[in-house]
């Protein structure tokens, strides 16, 4: 077990700035085009951390023009460029898929209290 | 020469220059040693015989630790045979290592899968379920065994028995990557056997 650990440890990224469920965050997410590079920004609030290790992913939902958008990134993925956290959010729970069947102003995550 | 012994340490991912993520079984493999060539001339056949693995020289037994000695090798926990062509160049007493392989290479892996013990039709033949309800009280059964014609059960027929721990080979693997430090070799998808059992690798033969 130990040799898988320092095997995946070894990919692990320590660049990325703490975040969690509840976060709005910025991620800047490398998408190849042909042979052409860009960076794409993809915005929201994190609505899960999953996973442990080199394999774990978390969710970002954002609402663009009425439609919820969900997208699962590895958290470890070279494919990230960075991550910017926008604002923190306090929230009660891990998990936060009851914002998918809420819209408007209940939709709304409190500030964190620093 | 592109053969070698090893365990099979687990499975795991990594991110490839792209940034996909591909599955790697890990195998700590080698250094084997060469404990015995067989021969056109003493033994009809052309092979060798690779040993791998550490074993306190009291538990090996006294015909093998004669061999060992007569050979000056340090006593092994398996002997596995590899056939090889006229022209291979080893000799008794050389050391093999992963780095007889680069990333990737395609090989061959075989192992011992995981005991399944006594299983039904539906898991070890891959037979569909019957009805669950609606009064039917056949649900994993094997169904018909033959016509009535035939009065008799063909050879071959698959029914419930003995799965698993039998020899398996995936041909065809990508080397991911070879640590030769760490005697680390990775290979893309997954490999026969539990963790921390014997694997044998060698070049795809096709």
């Amino acid at each position: 077990m130990d040799v898988l650990r320092l095997l995946e440890k070894s990919q692990m990224r320590t660049d990325l700035p703490e975040f969690g469920p509840g976060d709005r965050v910025k991620v800047y997410f490398k998408v190849v085009e042909g042979n052409r590079e860009r960076l794409q920004a993809f915005d929201g609030v994190v609505i899960r951390r999953q996973g442990g290790g080199l394999r774990e992913t978390f969710t970002v939902r954002r609402v663009s023009y009425g439609v919820g958008i969900e997208r699962t990134f590895p958290v470890h993925s070279p494919r990230i460029d960075r991550i910017e956290v926008v604002r923190r959010g306090r929230v009660r729970r891990a998990k936060l898929f009851y914002l998918r069947g809420l819209s408007g102003k209940s939709a709304r995550i409190a500030d964190a209290r620093r | 020469m592109k053969a070698i012994l090893g365990k099979k340490i687990g499975m795991s991912q990594v991110f490839d220059q792209q940034g996909e993520l591909i599955p790697v079984t890990v195998i700590e493999a080698g250094p084997c040693t060469v404990v015995e060539k067989r021969t056109l001339e003493k033994d009809g056949y052309l092979a060798v015989q690779l040993g791998f693995g550490f074993v306190k020289e009291r538990r090996v037994t006294k015909p093998l630790a004669g061999q060992f000695k007569k050979k000056g090798i340090a006593p092994v926990k398996y002997l596995r045979e590899f056939p090889v062509g006229p022209d291979e160049k080893v000799e008794v007493g050389d050391q093999i290592k992963v780095d007889a392989f680069t990333a990737g290479d395609r090989v061959d892996v075989t192992g011992r899968s995981i005991g399944k013990g006594f299983q039904g039709v539906i898991k070890r033949h891959n037979f569909h379920r019957s009805f669950m309800g609606h009064g039917s009280k056949y649900h994993r059964g094997v169904g018909s065994l033959q016509s009535r014609d035939a009065s008799r059960v063909f050879p071959g027929r698959k029914m419930p028995g003995h799965m698993g721990d039998e020899k398996v080979t995936i041909r065809g693997l990508r080397v991911v990557s070879v640590d030769p430090e760490k005697n680390l070799l990775l290979v893309h998808g997954a490999v026969p056997g539990p963790r921390g059992s014997l694997v044998m690798i060698r070049e795809a033969t096709r």
